[in-house]
């Protein structure tokens, strides 16, 4: 047997290995070595062997056969041995080896042991696997040792204990009395200790909470001792004395005073005083702040004092440390929803923070800014949230995009606004967005009817400088075929003038059609768009007949259905070509989902089942052209206007399948809903209406006017409704009523009932009249509408 | 409370790793594999947080290690930066002008320190002196045991 090298030997020989096959070598060796020592059970060596196994166990190689010489050296008498034996045991051993629990006797031994040494590597042992069945047997061993009269001990003790309540939280009970008492200890570690246990007690078991909250003064006295007292070169941390403990103590006051106003009371003074005194040039002094700054936020505390936190934070925006500003956005997130004004005062810096280098803090800006947006700083925020887009690192653009379009979406000041957002995201960033935005876009689109001929004119001309971005080249395509009259009539108020011939928007459609950068559903919307075309140009029919004859026999299965069906209508249906190709009427976004096909095929399967054969050339086209239309509205994703509408006449009854089929080509008028009054006072009307859309969703519109002399400002609407239930407010559209009746507030409420229970709904108003507050409540016990029948 | 504290270097060689929490191998490995990725690729000038799953991962780079933690939601992150720097105080008052060298080859003496530091997760001591106080003592009691023995040291 080859004399075994000393630890620091066998690192220096491990080190100097050149290839990992030398080193697994050297390990190898070294390991046969060890294991052999282990066998012989020689008392000499035994420490330093297992020190070198740790070394290897370190380095990734497997060294479970030194579990059981750890439970020997645990419970040998030589403080050498246990040290680095319970160092082996919280390496190698954890809950899960069965060896874990071979050593709960020795440390139940050692936990009484006359020295204190001994004590604390049987503690931390403890504290670092102990599982549920050691801490329950040495639970009361613990428990005792906390009132020992060693401060070294109980600050062991204490976290021992913190560590037994998170595996057993019912043993809290155990510690609870002695917790308390531990606070009025001087040693800054049993403080420390005691605090984390007391914080742990409170989390795991809320009964505690009351009980502790008597500790409230003792904790104040605490911090105000640490925060008044001069420099203790002990505890000194860059001029603040003791950051941990305070930190902790903070930590703690935030669970004690959190929906208590008493325990807040007691708490509101110490934490202006440490808000304002603590200095916070070094990351010391600003931990204690932030932790402070969370504490106000929490508890019940006064205006003035969240005031006074939301300033620390905007201070630390401020800051040249980029952790504190990201540190400061975390904190500001948290709190943007319900302190959104004292937040929107640092919306300049929070928008600054988007240029930073660092792309935490720059993510964090973008979380900020998203939900900073309103109605009053739409423009100028966008205007920043766009030139970030045009910077922003690859990982934040999707998220980016659709934080902007939501926002756009949200506080639009007008379509054209809305519209060159659009565009200007799509042309910046188009290969971000996601895909279910294109449809949303489309549909916005086709609702800002006067602003089609710009919308497509801008479309153009992005599309022809780049077909790479595919959002951008599906929209673009969709808008192209629809409105491809307006695009070649050539003027355009709103733009400068660019002659487009019939050639060049053919020439576009057909290259997106053949590049290889275009996916599968670009080139669907490509293909879609030229035949659209043929109804809206004049002179380039045969180039369309051809082109779409030549992806009759295209290898993608969806483009040669749709050139074969599009051929189809050239030969067979040219008569119908006109009528089928039409501008789609505006369609409604608030229906709710519809399964693709679905509805179609219903209305195909009445068209066959329900109507008599009047006249097989009647019938003959009609099934065909639904045929047609089936495919409009399943494979083109953005007629979810024919959906919509095969949905909505799917719902009536079939006997007037017939005649909603030709509706379809027209348009459907929705039939009007009943408006209801609801509420009448003091000038104020409130108007109900309601519309199924299914039979468990239902839109309701509440409408607001006045007609006192003056207008009626700060109006909102609240409401209530059953706990089976789900409700959904959307934006209203404004907060003021104009007098006299000059205009109206309009609220959109989505309730979804999927039990069918019996509706009821309780509307708070609350409003500001001649500068008087009023609030009014108003229960509405039955709806106008048969839908719950 | 801290969930794990790793040191690796700046070629991702683990020196020194600590686990407040049962985890098995394999997750470990998980674990130092997704920091030392993610630290490596921070550039200089960062800020020292980062988010990972659910935890919140605080790093700091000294000379050649970079030392890492991963903290639970309610955790402050400043202070744990604190605690980092407290950490490599004492390394640096014990070993003197503590460099990675004295970490590998005393990595059980770094081990020593950090549980007089740092249990279950948490802070237990806040005095430097009180901390090197006892880690004095406890070498000397384990030197006397070891003269007592008359056998060397490791």
């Amino acid at each position: 047997m080859a004399p075994s090298v000393c630890l620091q030997e066998m690192i220096r020989v491990i080190r100097s290995a050149r290839t990992q096959g030398e080193e697994r070598g050297v390990i190898q060796r070294e390991c046969a070595a060890i294991r052999a020592q282990f066998r012989q059970a020689d008392s000499g060596g035994r420490s330093h062997n297992l020190a070198k196994l740790l070394y290897v166990h370190m380095l990734g190689y497997p060294a479970h056969f030194g579990q059981m010489e750890c439970v020997r050296m645990i419970a040998s008498p030589r403080y050498s041995e246990k040290r680095i034996g319970y160092l082996g045991a919280m390496m190698l051993l954890d809950e899960k080896q069965d060896a874990s629990l071979l050593i709960t006797n020795s440390i139940k031994n050692d936990l009484s042991h006359s020295s204190q040494y001994i004590q604390s590597l049987a503690l931390c042992t403890l504290a670092c696997m102990g599982s549920a069945e050691m801490c329950r047997d040495l639970a009361p061993e613990i428990e005792r040792l906390l009132k020992a009269s060693n401060s070294y001990i109980k600050k062991k003790a204490a976290l021992c204990a913190v560590h037994i309540v998170r595996k057993i939280p019912e043993l809290g009970e155990l510690f609870t009395p002695s917790a308390h008492s531990l606070l009025s200890d001087k040693n800054h570690g049993v403080l420390h200790g005691a605090v984390v246990l007391i914080t742990e007690l409170c989390e795991r078991n809320p009964g505690n909470l009351d009980e502790f909250r008597k500790a409230v003064p003792e904790l104040v006295q605490i911090m105000k001792g640490l925060v008044t007292s001069g420099y203790s070169p002990e505890h000194n941390v860059a001029g603040i004395s003791d950051p941990f403990l305070q930190v902790r103590v903070l930590r703690l006051l935030r669970i004690l005073g959190r929906n208590n106003d008493e325990a807040s009371d007691a708490m509101n003074d110490l934490l202006a005083q440490v808000a304002t005194n603590t200095d916070s040039s070094k990351t010391a002094g600003s931990a204690v702040l932030y932790e402070t700054v969370l504490t106000i936020m929490d508890i019940k505390s006064e205006s003035g004092l969240r005031v006074l936190a939301v300033n620390i934070l905007g201070r630390f925006l401020l800051n040249n440390d980029r952790n504190i500003r990201y540190i400061s956005m975390t904190s500001l997130q948290k709190i943007v929803q319900t302190d959104h004004t004292a937040v929107q005062r640092h919306r300049g810096t929070i928008v600054d923070c988007l240029k930073d280098q660092d792309a935490s803090v720059k993510r964090r800006a973008l979380e900020l800014s998203l939900a900073l947006v309103s109605a009053a700083n739409i423009r100028s925020m966008m205007k920043e949230l766009l030139r970030f887009l045009s910077t922003c690192p690859p990982e934040l653009r999707s998220h980016a995009t659709s934080g902007i379009f939501n926002a756009a979406e949200r506080y639009a000041p007008s379509q054209r606004w809305h519209i060159d957002t659009i565009l200007h995201v799509l042309i910046t960033a188009g290969g971000d967005v996601r895909d279910e935005t294109v449809p949303n876009l489309i549909q916005l689109i086709s609702v800002a009817s006067e602003l089609h001929c710009y919308t497509v004119h801008k479309l153009y001309r992005a599309l022809i400088s780049d077909i790479s971005q595919q959002s951008l080249v599906q929209v673009a395509c969709w808008c192209i075929g629809e409105y491809g009259d307006l695009l070649l009539k050539g003027d355009c108020d709103e733009i400068e003038p660019m002659q487009v011939t019939e050639d060049d928007v053919l020439d576009v459609l057909e290259t997106i059609l053949q590049s290889h950068m275009s996916s599968p559903t670009s080139r669907g919307f490509a293909l879609t768009a030229i035949m659209k075309l043929s109804t809206r140009i004049t002179n380039n029919i045969d180039r369309i007949r051809s082109v779409v004859s030549i992806y009759g026999s295209c290898i993608d299965v969806e483009l040669q259905q749709r050139a074969v069906e599009y051929n189809a209508l050239f030969k067979k249906y040219d008569h119908m070509r006109a009528a089928v190709l039409e501008r789609m009427p505006i369609m409604d976004k608030n229906s709710p989902g519809h399964a693709n096909g679905d509805p179609s095929g219903e209305i195909t399967k009445d068209l066959i089942q329900t109507t008599p054969i009047q006249g097989l050339l009647i019938q003959e086209p009609a099934s065909q052209v639904c045929d047609l239309l089936d495919l409009l509205g399943e494979t083109n994703t953005s007629s979810q206007a024919n959906q919509n509408q095969v949905n909505t006449t799917s719902n009536s009854t079939s006997s007037s399948v017939q005649e909603n089929l030709l509706d379809l080509l027209g348009g459907l008028e929705p039939t009007p809903a009943p408006n209801v009054t609801v509420y009448e006072k003091g000038g104020v009307n409130l108007k109900l209406q309601c519309d199924n859309q299914t039979e468990t969703a239902i839109t309701v519109t509440f409408t607001a006017s006045n007609s006192t002399q003056s207008d009626i400002t700060s109006f909102t609407l609240q409401a209530a409704v059953p706990k089976s239930v789900q409700l959904q407010m959307k934006a209203p559209s404004g907060d003021v009523i104009p007098a006299q009746g000059r205009g109206t507030v309009t609220q959109t409420i989505l309730l979804n009932n999927p039990n069918k229970a019996s509706l009821k709904m309780r509307v708070r108003l609350s409003y500001t009249s001649q500068g008087t507050l009023c609030q009014d409540m108003v229960q509405i016990d039955s709806f106008p509408s048969p839908a719950w029948n | 409370m801290m969930r794990f504290l790793l040191l690796f270097s700046r070629q991702g060689k683990i020196r020194l790793q600590k686990w407040f929490l049962p985890l098995g191998e394999r997750e470990k490995k998980k674990i130092i594999r997704d920091m030392t990725t993610m630290v490596l690729a921070r550039k200089p000038r960062t800020c020292n947080f980062l988010h990972w799953k659910d935890l919140k991962i605080v790093y700091k780079r000294y000379a050649s290690l970079y030392f890492c933690c991963g903290l639970e939601e309610e955790d402050n992150e400043l202070l744990a930066l604190e605690v980092l720097h407290r950490y490599v105080e004492l390394l640096d008052k014990y070993f003197g002008n503590v460099c990675e060298l004295d970490i590998i080859f005393n990595f059980e003496k770094a081990y020593f320190i950090l549980d007089e530091f740092l249990m279950g997760g948490e802070v237990q001591e806040t005095s430097k002196q009180s901390i090197a106080k006892s880690i004095e003592a406890s070498d000397m009691l384990q030197e006397t045991m070891e003269e007592y023995m008359s056998k060397p040291a490791f």
